[in-house]
């Protein structure tokens, strides 16, 4: 053969293996914002889920998998774009992540439409898990509102009498702040909305000191958290004020803070500080292989691996059965977040954990101080008619 | 509302004002001079804060830190008005406005590709970590050292534009460019050199943000939002618009924050007020600009124009 | 008889093929071809301003939303009867169109630019704040909007009522472009001052382009919530803006068949590269420097050049007075 021939049969043979990747028994599309501000916990999810299958031996109930992965760029219109690709063209056997709520909400009507499986790994919005819920649509992470109550709960339980709430002016934010009231009864001196993105909270934190709170609860994700939280420690309140928050100091924002969010609680379902059983198997897994430590974003995609292998054992090849099946699935999964299932809406009941954040042998990292809620199910589950 | 408050306050709001100046400043003049309308300064502003982020981590000096970040102003705003600026000088906005939009993806991905999409650490500097007293009140010293970067870089446009010989072309050159280039200057060099020092102050103004904000890709896009705001009611190419402007959006900002929602309680239920007042305060650099605009549209402060 | 050139007859070809498309291709395919279709009736849309007009908007994302929410809001209260909709999305585009165009105009250049992004800022915010329909997280839509008997509900209706408005819109615009209106326009981008000595009230011209251009823009969003089944506050973001301007630009300004050309690219282009690389965005954002640099004759540019190769009967410049 000459080279010009063994260049062609080589780059034929290439070509091949772009077209068609080596036959699988399942696909599965996993989407999760890849690019843009929130990558981080995309990327997390992605590393988690793909560990999750990597243990398994690069199987799921014994069939191999193919995972198709997409950016939905946090854009709720790209969000239904992928979803109708995953389930028109791709014709996946389950979708995976979904991403932020408004990115969820945008992907739901032909989810539901198709009846194909979807499992959140990042959101559980209130309406999904009330009014608009869904049999094939499911939330392994939380109901968004879950932290929150926890660290009202939390509160409620300290005995802090006057506390001062803060979260950006966008419906997560209000419903964080809803939560954390749904379980705290004492004095609320102020609710203080900012606007969504803001990168400085100098006005505010002043006005918080002037109001001399007993705690302070804040709902503040990704960089706005990271701001929040320097600027707060950095104006000499930590240590004055307790601070709890959900979902501001957390694996991905931990390593830009450090020493600054010493001696926060933080409300999770999972943190590298839980002793759950495989949960140490698991931070060492996912550190020795991505030289980090994994999030709760991490701990929930692989999760959501392993509850998917059970689903598809049970259902064997039949795909109508998948649903009851990873609904049967979430009791039998052993979550390295501990007790789990799925409540009568798709939505996880679990613990919810209080976190503070110390610092152990030179080391920044959150340790638990309690259980706010244990096996704690939403409040919206009684909206939804199934 | 004490005093003291209202205290506390306004100095957010000067300390907000000036490092909006330091990133107006570049904008105003490069606008004023070239006629170019610069999308990317955020993102010299974002450089500047990872250079700051990179250097003092490893060496674990601020003073290196933020000399990195001047550095790194200097040759990629050198670099940029070499690479696309300068070819686009003498076409239509709207080039400057896509050519600069595309440069702002790349540079977004580019951090993200280098660093990852996690905000990197960056810590204060020793000495000014702690907090000052302020009748009762507690205010983080570091604050205090952006206020007199802003001011001394103020006082020092000040000088250079009105006493220097620089400064005399930079004047001419934002009521005539072409008239200073018959006479026989340099104009080139002269758009090169202004280019990059605006960079240069970008850069500056990250860094002196990256220790109270997260360091992170696409952190340069809200706050050159609000740069473009301070031009364009200072005035386009006026750097002493520009500082006046800055001051105005930086306490209209933060005073309006606090006070709106309290002042709206007075009018209205609660529930109403705490839904519309922070959205009220959101638009209320936006609404100034369109109240300015539309009464003033050369700007408060405009440069002199032939 | 002319012969037809490249520069018509490519686009030509392409939209014969967009018409055949939903009867060849799986449903996906159809959805994306839909939403590459809005894109073009926006960037049409903005083209009138930008393009003959220009005035170079920064906000124009601002009608695509207000297109979007006189979908949802309607169907929030149950109302999914599209005249009603058309008829609040043709009031709300217009009215905020016409006050924010008439205090837009009496600035021009970069101040322009600023002014309509923080009208169009303004409004995101607005619309974030709203919590009781659905604030950051949108709003769902149950009902798709009805014509008659017409049910914009699945993405192959979308996609026929997208491919029909840009269709008329696209012949519309052809005729506009050497229509009086469309020559003062065109006159007035290129000289207002001439346009104003020959007795033209250019601004009156300026402003009924703005206001079209903004209820056109409102009708694209009106076809983009019913596809999505949604409406969300991130459509009237700054850089969906920046990407309406991108698609105009790259599509070639002010040509007739540019907005069609420029959205098919910029999103063909975004999805190709997000199959190669997930860093898709620091080639993507370098294409668009390349356009930029290279000048804003964009894609319909392109192929005028190709013209240029086929001989012609007749003189190219009377030819060329048809484009």
């Amino acid at each position: 053969m000459n080279s010009i021939g063994k260049t062609t049969a080589v780059a034929l043979g290439a070509a091949l293996m772009l077209a068609g990747p080596a036959r699988a028994d399942l696909t599965i599309g996993f989407s999760a914002p890849l690019s843009g501000p929130v990558a981080a916990v995309g990327q997390d999810q992605y590393d988690g889920f793909m560990l999750g299958i990597e243990t398994l031996g690069g199987k799921l109930g014994g069939q191999k998998v193919t995972v198709l992965r997409e950016d939905d760029q946090l854009k709720p219109e790209l969000g239904n774009q992928i979803a109708r690709k995953f389930v028109d063209h791709d014709k996946v056997d389950a979708v995976v992540g979904l991403g932020f709520s408004n990115v969820l909400m945008a992907s739901l009507p032909r989810l539901v439409e198709s009846g194909t499986v979807a499992i959140a790994t990042n959101a559980g919005p209130s309406v999904l898990a009330g009014a608009r819920c869904a049999s094939n649509v499911f939330s392994v992470a939380w109901q968004n509102d879950g932290s929150a109550e926890a660290m009202g709960k939390y509160a409620q339980d300290a005995g802090y009498k006057r506390v001062y709430l803060m979260a950006p002016n966008y419906q997560a934010g209000k419903d964080f702040i809803g939560g954390f009231k749904r379980f705290y009864r004492g004095e609320i001196l102020d609710e203080v909305y900012t606007a969504v993105g803001q990168p400085d909270y100098s006005a505010e934190i002043a006005q918080l000191q002037a109001a001399d709170p007993e705690a302070v609860f804040v709902f503040y994700p990704g960089g706005m958290g990271v701001n929040f939280v320097k600027q707060f420690s950095q104006a000499g309140l930590a240590g004055r004020i307790p601070l709890l928050s959900a979902f501001t100091v957390d694996g991905t924002t931990l390593p830009s803070l450090r020493e600054a969010a010493l001696g926060t609680v933080s409300g999770a379902m999972w943190d590298v500080g839980l002793d759950t059983p495989g949960n140490a198997e698991f931070i060492a897994a996912f550190t020795a292989k991505y030289g980090r430590a994994p999030s709760a974003y991490a701990a929930v995609a692989y999760d959501a691996a392993r509850l998917l292998d059970l689903a598809f054992a049970r259902a064997g090849g039949d795909r109508t059965a998948l649903a009851a099946a990873v609904k049967a699935a979430g009791a039998e999964l052993k979550s390295v977040r501990g007790p789990f299932h799925f409540g009568s809406n798709n939505m996880p009941v679990q613990n919810y954990y209080a976190f503070e954040t110390v610092k152990q042998g030179g080391k920044v990292t959150p340790r638990k101080i309690g259980t706010p809620l244990a096996g704690h199910a939403d409040a919206y589950a009684a909206q939804c008619a199934m | 509302m004490s005093a003291s408050l209202l205290i506390a306050q306004l100095l957010n709001g000067l300390q907000y004002g000036v490092l909006l100046f330091l990133l107006a400043a570049g904008l105003t003049l490069v606008f004023g001079i070239m006629s170019f309308v610069n999308l990317a300064h955020g993102s010299l502003y974002m450089l500047g804060a990872y250079a700051l982020a990179v250097v003092s981590g490893a060496t674990g000096s601020f003073a290196l830190g933020v000399a990195a970040a001047l550095a790194t102003g200097i040759v990629v705003g050198a670099l940029l008005e070499w690479a696309a600026a300068s070819r686009l000088y003498r076409r239509d906005h709207l080039d400057h406005v896509l050519a600069t939009f595309g440069l702002v993806l790349f540079f977004n991905e580019l951090t993200r590709m280098v660093w990852g999409p996690q905000p990197l650490f960056v810590a204060l500097p020793e000495a000014l970590s702690g907090t000052v007293e302020l009748m009762g009140f507690f205010y983080p010293a570091y604050r205090f050292l952006i206020i007199a970067v802003g001011l001394a870089v103020a006082l020092g446009s000040a000088w250079l534009i009105h006493r220097t010989r620089l400064g005399m072309l930079i004047r001419a050159g934002s009521v005539n460019p072409q008239m200073v280039g018959a006479l026989g200057v340099n104009i080139r060099l002269l758009n090169a050199l202004l280019f990059a020092l605006g960079a240069a102050l970008a850069a500056l103004a990250g860094a002196m943000a990256g220790p109270i904000l997260s360091v992170q890709s696409g952190m340069g896009e809200p706050v050159l939002i609000t740069a473009l705001v301070v031009i364009v009611i200072g005035g386009i190419g006026s750097v002493s618009g520009a500082f006046y402007a800055a001051l105005i959006v930086g306490l209209t900002d933060t005073l309006g924050r606090t006070y709106l929602p309290l002042l709206m309680r007075e009018f209205a239920s609660r529930e109403i007020a705490s839904a519309a007042g922070p959205a009220l305060a959101s638009m209320l650099i936006y609404l100034l600009m369109a109240v300015v605009l539309a009464l003033r549209p050369q700007g408060l402060f405009p440069a002199h124009r032939g | 008889m002319t012969t037809i050139r490249p520069s018509t007859l490519i686009p030509l070809l392409l939209l014969a093929a967009l018409a055949v498309l939903p009867f060849a291709a799986e449903s996906y395919y159809t959805a994306f071809f839909a939403r590459v279709l809005i894109y073009a009736v926006a960037a049409s849309a903005l083209n009138l301003a930008l393009g003959m007009g220009g005035m170079v908007s920064l906000g124009h994302a601002l009608f695509l939303g207000l297109g979007m929410y006189s979908v949802a809001l309607p169907a929030h209260f149950g109302i999914d009867d599209g005249w009603l909709q058309l008829a609040l999305c043709v009031a709300a585009c217009g009215l905020v169109g016409l006050v924010t165009g008439a205090i837009s105009l009496r600035t021009s250049g970069i101040a322009f630019i600023m002014i309509t992004l923080a009208f169009a800022q303004m409004g995101y915010f607005l619309v974030v704040s709203l919590k009781q329909f659905g604030g950051d997280d949108g709003l769902p839509i149950a009902g798709a909007s009805r014509f008659f008997g017409l049910e914009l509900a699945s993405a192959e209706a979308v996609y026929g009522a997208a491919f029909c408005l840009l269709l008329a819109l696209t012949a519309w615009v052809a005729r506009l472009r050497v229509s009086p209106f469309g020559m003062t326009l065109r006159a007035g981008r290129q000289n207002a001052r001439r346009v104003a000595s020959v007795g033209l009230a250019l601004p009156r011209y300026q402003l009924a382009a703005y206001v079209l251009s903004a209820v056109l823009c409102g009708l694209a969003g009106m076809l983009l919530a019913n596809l999505n089944a949604y409406a969300s506050p991130s459509s009237m973001s700054w850089m969906v803006s920046g990407e309406l301007i991108v698609m105009v630009v790259l599509g070639g300004m002010g040509s007739v068949f540019g907005p069609l050309l420029g959205a098919l690219a910029f999103l063909g282009i975004e999805e190709l590269l997000k199959g190669l690389t997930e860093h898709w965005m620091a080639i993507f954002g370098l294409l668009i420097l390349a356009v930029a640099l290279l000048g804003k004759s964009g894609i319909a540019g392109l192929l005028a050049r190709l013209d240029a190769r086929v001989p012609a009967r007749r003189s190219p410049r009377l030819a060329e007075g048809r484009a």
